[in-house]
């Protein structure tokens, strides 16, 4: 069993994030780049599958700047076997599109069984990268998965939908995507630390994987205009006297909150 | 050797994250009800913290004394008391390693490394303490035995602990006459004082250990007889660096609640840390740290390429560092005012737990002891 875990680098929550006005980029330099924790999560699904199964292969896919080698090598010291780093300055910005279009090439040439990534990162938020892969890949897609069950031939698993559950599965290969329900990703130890730079690292190019950013045949979106976000304003406080719950229900009301 | 590598950068992320999310959120709880946290401990040995600086080929994580130094800084600023502890059980984990043979190794070293069991380092007894050598403890050779007899003081997971390592008299020869002897858990005769009351390092048990007629196999002697006095030294240099990293760890940690408090603090018009006279004690504080810890890197580096002034480099780090912890904290309670002096805050925790780091692993005034007699025989 071959699993392929993708990973992404994104400015850490706790710090200050901001976008590049005048780029319109993320600002990379405004706070710590981690790891994703929806990835270490997905990563953590694969190794626990790996743990059981001996013979199966984990590998981090990684789309990043050319700076992100050590974030990326952290899925190595928790346990993947080898990555894959797409480094390419003309993937600066890439749209969804353009991101799964790359990691799907990727992942072609490499050869799977199943994809796993998490369902949306904290940076960008899209959370369609996982199923344009699929389409690329023209394989099943299990989308916004709570659990999962992989056995030799099909992936399965729970999908929480509003009001209830999904059971859902498909047959390998195909793509699925977990979300926050998933349980935490473990720790590298010092000797997945001191491992990690063993293991095979492989960088490739746009060039390697025969992807086109700038592919006139190819539509992408265009950032026509970007702002700051506008200043937080001071919310209402509500005083009791006396009225303050029935005060609260009507905000409540007024704004749908009810 | 002052900048740290690429892997050292990914060690200290992993060992801050863990120090952030598994001690630090607890720390005071742990500290109010005296609570011993043995599942946190092995969690962080299943990461490899229990054999720090130990041989790989049984189970040790296979890192350097400065690798040491910056992991214990780590867990330190999260929580001095673990971190010491920690530092306790690396000593006697390598201790083993280094003085065991094969079959010694083999058996403790693996569950010592993921710290599935704990140990303690018994050499302070009820009437000695600086002067080590004149330990009285006694193990009297019967057959393929010894018998023990004795009272150990002040150790540092006692009761808890599974593995206790002894240093125990064979003969009445001063220091020459010691020996070390690993004693396990459950052996008949051994016992424990009650949990001594404390002024810090709650979140660990400080008891006595009482030997009666304790008899263990004389293969648990690790090394040869009257070796004992060289291998606790020796385990100790490294401990002194581990301490006074663990010192550098809590008085950061108070200098860091410093800063953020001090701008948020106003007074006179204006955050506190406008005034130039806090900015001094400010400064103060960072000089006292860097300066431990560069120091510390330095006996670090000397223990890990066996120089020949190692010993006196980490006497010496030792007391700096200690000393600075101690310094940096209880600064940072008078900056805090009255709020440094209120538990919820976690100043005077740092405080309480840094003192004794100037008492153990030999006394400050031990440290000097030892500088002097180097610096008179040069
Ligand atoms: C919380 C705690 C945990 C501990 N854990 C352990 C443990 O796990 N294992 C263990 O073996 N021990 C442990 N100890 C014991 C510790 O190492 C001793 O307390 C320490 O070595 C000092 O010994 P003492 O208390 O007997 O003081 P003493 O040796 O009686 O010293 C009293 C004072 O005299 C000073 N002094 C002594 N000799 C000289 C001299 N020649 N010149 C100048 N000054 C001198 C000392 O510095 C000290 O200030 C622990 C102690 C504490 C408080």
């Amino acid at each position: 069993m071959k699993l392929i875990v993708l990973v992404k680098e994104v400015p850490d929550t706790y710090g200050d994030r901001k976008l590049n006005l005048e780029t319109g980029l993320a600002d990379r330099g405004a706070s710590e780049a981690v790891l994703d924790e929806i990835s270490e999560r997905a990563l953590e699904a694969a190794l626990t599958y790996a743990d059981a199964n001996p013979g199966t292969e984990v590998v981090a896919l990684a789309a990043a700047p050319a700076g992100s080698v050590s974030t990326v090598r952290k899925a190595l010291g928790m346990g993947a076997d080898r990555a894959i780093h797409v480094a390419d300055e003309a993937l600066a910005g890439a749209d969804i599109v353009l991101t799964a279009q790359v990691l799907a090439a990727a992942i072609k040439r490499d050869g799977f069984d199943l994809v796993i990534s998490g369902n949306v990162s904290t940076d960008g938020s899209g959370g369609m990268v996982p199923a344009a892969i699929a389409e690329y890949l023209e394989v099943p897609q299990l989308t916004g998965l709570s659990e999962i069950e992989i056995t030799d031939s099909k992936v399965s698993g729970t999908r929480p939908i509003d009001g209830g559950a999904q059971r859902v599965s498909a047959q390998l290969p195909a793509v699925v995507s977990i979300t926050e329900a998933f349980p935490d990703p473990r720790f590298p130890s010092f000797k997945g630390i001191m491992a990690a730079k063993k293991k095979p690292f492989e960088t490739v190019s746009l060039a390697d994987l025969g992807v086109r950013a700038d592919d006139p045949e190819v539509a992408r979106s265009i950032m026509l205009s970007i702002a700051e976000k506008p200043p937080r304003e001071a919310g209402i406080k509500i005083v009791d006297d006396g009225e303050a719950g029935k005060d609260l229900a009507d905000f409540l009301l007024k704004n749908r909150l009810a | 050797m002052f900048e740290f590598t690429d892997d050292q950068l990914a060690l200290q992320a992993m060992v801050r994250q863990f120090a952030q999310e598994e001690l630090a959120p607890n720390a005071l709880d742990w500290d109010e009800r005296k609570h011993f946290p043995v599942d946190v401990l092995h969690r962080a040995g299943e990461l490899g913290m229990g054999a720090i600086y130990v041989d790989e080929e049984f189970g040790g994580s296979g890192l350097t004394r400065c690798d040491a130094a910056m992991i214990f800084e780590e867990l330190a600023h999260a929580d001095p008391t673990i971190s010491a502890y920690i530092s306790i059980h690396n000593m006697v984990t390598w201790m083993i390693d280094t003085y065991g043979d094969r079959q010694q190794r083999a058996r403790w070293v693996p569950v010592l490394a993921d710290m599935g069991v704990l140990s303690s380092y018994c050499l302070t007894e009820p009437g000695v303490g600086s002067d080590a050598a004149a330990l009285t403890t006694r193990a009297v050779r019967d057959g393929d035995h010894y018998v023990i007899n004795g009272t150990k003081q002040f150790i540092s997971g006692a009761g808890v602990s599974g593995i206790y390592l002894v240093m125990v008299r064979t003969q009445d020869t001063g220091h020459a006459g010691i020996s070390t002897i690993v004693v396990e858990e459950g052996t008949p005769g051994l016992s424990f004082g009650p949990e001594e009351k404390k002024m810090g390092w709650h979140a660990q048990p400080t008891r006595q250990v009482v030997f009666e007629n304790v008899r263990v196999p004389v293969a648990n002697r690790l090394g040869a007889e009257g070796a004992g006095f060289g291998i606790a030294m020796s385990g100790l240099n490294g401990g002194r660096l581990n301490i006074g990293a663990c010192s550098i760890g809590g008085g950061q940690a108070a200098l860091d609640k410093s800063v953020d408090y001090l701008k948020e603090r106003t007074a006179f018009g204006g955050p506190l840390i406008n005034q130039q006279s806090i900015l001094f004690q400010l400064a103060d504080m960072e000089i006292e740290l860097v300066t431990a810890r560069t120091l510390l890197w330095r006996a670090a580096d000397a223990l890990d390429r066996g120089a020949d002034d190692a010993v006196k480099l980490c006497a010496i780090a030792k007391k700096v560092a200690t000393d600075a912890g101690f310094t940096v904290a209880n600064a940072a309670i008078q900056l805090h005012g009255g709020y440094g002096y209120l538990t919820e805050y976690g100043l005077e925790k740092i405080a309480r737990d840094l003192r004794v780091h100037q008492i153990l692993e030999g006394s400050n005034e031990i440290m000097r002891l030892i500088v002097g007699r180097i610096v008179a025989e040069e």
